[in-house]
């Protein structure tokens, strides 16, 4: 017997996709963010993408927690849940097990995913469910008006940190690589081209996708970026990493990273001592190299990666889930409830 | 072949004691299945420590099994025990309280060596000393029988020794004529393959039997005859499988998929075990990181239509707080089990409690009221998990249902329902999106519609922030969230119309009631019953439904001049009656991690009645 949701879906699997606009996804609530803030792009662009991914709209979900990223689902025509602080992937995890068939997104924070749902965070990340986590970093706290997250710098002044943060930040990007993440992305909220690059990759991303986006709070933290994301100083301080590709950089495309060991280092193309040929040369299915790569993260004197650390094919836990029900479907057959309830010693009172 | 004498009981109370790796729980369940094949009425309790394995021969390390059973109806494991087989003298020592004067021991002498003795603390050895002398003593060196049972098979001393609790179980089905084959079935399938062990077990088995039939120790069998149960088709189930099979049969009833999320605790796990193993059912479980994300993925299943449930204990209930109030916000349905045990905090795990029942009717931030529901005895839970489901999914609302730790783990005959014949659950989805708003609220019920994901046209948010009435956007105003606060309780409320109206069992122009909510059912029962007997004007009312109440319990409390409350907790739906009808109350709490006591209760209900 069929269930009341396979009988919706097969209903509605055999309507046409309409061909969107960006405006489609738009819910029409009135955005709240402060003006200016780095999230409005955020949205903007996955609005804009939206479209491109071919799926109806009443067939996404986006989840979130508690936060100023969070208020996300409200902003996006399709179906959502604005959750409790710290549980959207828990959440989204009990969506996408439930609904296989539905495309789930997850918008957090600094503070939502890293701190609070931190546990959430990694275990979705090893049991890869088809979902995509886009954590909007701004190494701040904004919606309760400014104190410290687990990604503030250290030494950072904050409303709780008046005498700087004695806090290590957490590195997400390793932190995802590390919980066995099989896609693992950067973008920055000023770079709309490459968030529309690799939100769509993210999309098509069998697994969890990480994207880490560098969000700017212009109330509470205004410019924590501003190095890469700024015009001035983005092309020195920044090397875009493609797969297939040698790490080039630079305003004048004359800077390099090559691989000193398993050290990466800046090269001059200029100077006739490297060329390209000895570059590092981008591999997305690398993992060693992803961790690599991602250790650039911190380290002075080198620029700043963006882009799509890793992206492997590893079985999603909805998909092992199913396969593992119609495994014991065929072996046991399709189960009976009479018998179930049947089952065990029984005895009959005449 | 020495001369037995059978004499015919009506009731008999026995508790298999020794190691926890002395295999106690397997024996005492063993013998309950037998038992219940033979048309007994039945309850067990298995009693165990928190330590897989403490060490060896301690007092802390005993683990228990008590088996209930007799011809008339049985309503408790029993409060006291007739026989005590006791594996060791730590067993002995620690359930001697538990034995009823001029009851039987069964000790395995080897269990008594002189450092046995001293982990129990005991200076002699009380099998030989007199101090026994009140008890029926059966000295049986069961470690030594056993080895010679299996003498040419060659075994290890580890097999000889662990099949030794075979013996015990054979020895208690000769004792009170019980079948061997449903064990000797379990031992073929459970042991197939491993043909030393089945051949070990099986013999063993055998022994204890022939033992207890040729030799001079014993001289008298006895007969329990059958119970007059409800003609029909039985099985023993413990409350646990109850639980998970009552959500997996509302599923169907609802032509839902059924969803579990839950985080492994004791005395719950079973439930997830269970519905774990029904691949075949297309259940699906996620044994989730924390509790947390156990009822958040519930949440997230519910809202994209399946009937969802996570299952937990009293520090995991603590847990889902928040999620709770969210479900409550969302008003989305969802099952919430809760299988008490006795706190606070850690508390002790593998022990009984009834103290959740303020933390589910008021642990959580805000106005956040739930519907409460509790079974009463271990297969009561099924039909409790199934009406739990059907309130939930009918009014969108998240439920809890209570269990403890006795009903989950104790067990009792159970007439298998045909679930055919209960009653469609199906919801409604809302499809049509002309006039859609997802806080639009049915007359009648007060719930609002399922839309679920993938529906067109009725993409909307929901959230934890107050809504809009009706249309469900964000609101702060502060008309609309006092207008909201008094909804969603009002829909609670209204479940009021929709479930049965409260019983009384006893004397209708009874001047005392004993009122009880879920597991001391059968001991409240139990003591009513040998009240009424013997012409006692006492009566007997138990909720099922804690939240909302049935109609007519205050109208019918309000008729006894005393109501008694009997409470493994300091007083908990005590204090709720008084706050809902101001009325008084006689407490009877008792909070020693175990059921109460029926005699206890009964000797109650003779203070009372004396004046
Ligand atoms: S507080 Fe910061 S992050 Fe939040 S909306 Fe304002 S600018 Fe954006």
């Amino acid at each position: 017997m069929s269930t009341l949701v396979e009988e919706l879906i097969n209903t509605y699997s055999k309507l046409e996709t309409p061909a969107y606009t960006a405006k489609d996804f738009s819910s029409g609530s009135e955005v709240r963010w402060c003006p200016g803030c780095g999230d409005y792009s955020i949205l903007a662009q996955t609005q804009r993408i939206m479209p491109d991914l071919g799926i109806p709209r009443h067939n996404i979900v986006f989840v979130s927690g508690i936060g100023c990223s969070s208020r996300f689902p409200y902003y996006v025509q399709t179906y959502g849940i604005h959750g409790i602080h710290g549980r959207a992937t828990a959440i989204a995890s009990g969506v996408k097990i439930a609904r296989p068939d539905l495309s789930v997104w997850v918008a957090t924070g600094d503070g939502d995913g890293l701190s609070i749902g931190g546990n959430h965070l990694i275990h979705l990340l090893r049991r890869n469910l088809d979902i995509n986590v886009l954590v909007f970093n701004n190494q701040i706290y904004g919606l309760t008006k400014g104190q410290y997250s687990p990604t503030s710098l250290k030494g950072q002044i904050t409303k709780s940190t008046p005498y700087g943060s004695i806090d290590y930040p957490f590195h997400p990007v390793v932190l995802a690589l590390g919980s066995s993440a099989t896609f693992v992305a950067r973008s920055m909220d000023r770079d709309p081209k490459h968030i529309q690059v690799v939100l769509k990759r993210a999309h098509e991303h069998k697994g969890t996708s990480f994207v880490e986006i560098y969000q700017n709070c212009n109330v509470f933290n205004d410019g924590a970026f501003f190095l890469f994301t700024e015009k001035e100083t983005k092309d020195d301080n920044v090397v875009f990493i493609e797969h297939g590709k040698p790490l080039v950089f630079g305003k004048d495309r004359d800077k390099g990273i090559r691989l000193n060991g398993f050290q990466p280092e800046v090269v001059s193309l200029k100077d006739g001592k490297y060329s390209v040929n000895d570059l590092l040369v981008h591999n997305e299915q690398d993992t060693t190299l992803s961790f690599i790569l991602a250790d650039m993260t911190y380290k002075p004197n080198l620029p700043r990666p963006f882009g799509i650390f890793l992206a492997i094919d590893r079985p999603t836990y909805e998909d092992e889930m199913v396969r593992q029900i119609e495994a014991a479907v065929t072996s046991e057959g399709l189960g009976d409830l009479g018998e179930l309830l049947n089952s065990g010693d029984t005895w009959t009172i005449k | 072949m020495p001369e037995k004498s059978v004499q015919s009981v009506e009731e008999v109370t026995i508790r298999f004691a020794g190691d926890s790796g002395d295999g106690m729980q397997l024996t005492g369940s063993q013998f309950a299945n037998a038992t219940a094949i033979l048309g007994n009425d039945l309850s067990t309790l298995p009693d165990y420590p928190a330590e897989i394995r403490a060490p060896a021969g301690t007092l802390s390390g005993v683990s228990g099994f008590q088996v209930h059973f007799g011809s008339r109806e049985i309503n408790t494991p029993g409060d006291l025990c007739d026989v005590l087989v006791a594996m060791n003298a730590a067993a002995l020592k620690v359930n001697l309280p538990n034995l009823v004067d001029g009851g039987t021991i069964v000790a395995n002498t080897d269990g008594f060596s002189e450092k046995n003795l001293k982990l129990a603390g005991y200076d002699t050895n009380p099998l030989e000393d007199g101090s026994l002398s009140k008890f029926r003593i059966h000295a049986v060196d069961i470690t030594k029988l056993t080895a010679f049972a299996l003498e040419d098979l060659n075994l290890s001393p580890k097999i000889i020794d662990r099949s030794k609790n075979f013996f015990a179980l054979g020895l208690m089905f000769w004792m009170y004529n019980r079948p061997m084959e449903p064990s000797v079935d379990w031992i073929e399938k459970k042991f197939s393959g491993k043909d030393e062990i089945r051949e070990a077990n099986l013999r063993v088995l055998r022994a204890g039997w022939n033992y207890g039939e040729t030799t001079e120790l014993f001289t008298v069998r006895y007969e329990v005859a059958p119970a007059k149960l409800k003609p029909g088709k039985y099985r023993n189930i413990t409350g646990n499988e109850a639980t998970a099979l009552g959500l997996l049969t509302a599923a169907r009833r609802a032509r839902l998929d059924l969803f579990l999320g839950s985080y492994p605790i004791t005395p719950a796990s079973e439930i997830l075990h269970e519905l774990s193993s029904y691949k075949a059912h297309g259940v699906k479980t996620f044994q989730a990181e924390d509790e947390i994300a156990g009822i958040a993925s519930a949440v997230g299943a519910s809202f994209a239509g399946a009937l969802a449930t996570t299952t937990t204990s009293g520090p995991g209930l603590s847990l889902k707080t928040e999620a709770m109030g969210l479900a409550v916000m969302l008003e989305l349905p969802l099952v919430i089990v809760d299988v008490q045990r006795a706190g606070p905090s850690t508390g002790l795990p593998t022990k009984t409690e009834q103290a959740d029942l303020l933390q589910s009717f008021f642990g959580r931030n805000g106005e956040a009221p739930l519907p409460i529901l509790a079974a009463a005895t271990p297969s009561d839970c099924f039909d409790i998990a199934f009406e739990a489901s059907r309130i939930a999914l009918k009014y969108m609302t998240p439920v809890v249902m209570l269990s403890d730790g006795y009903l989950g783990q104790g067990s009792e005959p159970w007439l298998i329902p045909d679930f055919k014949a209960l009653p469609d659950i199906a919801p409604r989805f809302r499809t049509e999106s002309e006039g859609f708003f997802p806080y639009l609220r049915d007359e009648k019920t007060l719930a609002r519609p399922w839309a679920i994901p993938g529906t067109p046209g009725l993409e909307h948010r929901i959230g934890g922030l107050e809504k809009q009435h009706i249309k469900g956007m964000v609101s702060h105003d502060p008309n609309n969230h006092d207008m909201m606060v008094r909804l969603r309780a009002e829909k609670i409320d209204r479940i009021v119309n929709d479930i049965p109206l409260a019983e009384i069992e006893g004397t209708p122009d009874a001047d005392l009631v004993v009122l009880g909510w879920g597991s001391t059912y059968g001991a409240i029962r139990s003591a009513v019953t040998r009240h009424l007997e013997r012409g006692s004007k006492v009566a007997h009312l138990h909720l099922r439904y804690l939240n909302p109440m049935p109609a007519n319990v205050g109208d019918l409390l309000k008729k006894y001049k005393s109501i008694l409350v009997p409470e493994i907790n300091l007083g908990q739906l005590s204090k709720i009656i008084r706050m809902k009808f101001l009325l008084p109350t006689i407490e009877f709490n008792r909070v020693r991690g175990l059921p109460i006591r029926a005699i206890e209760i009964e000797n109650k209900i003779t203070e009372i009645l004396k004046g």
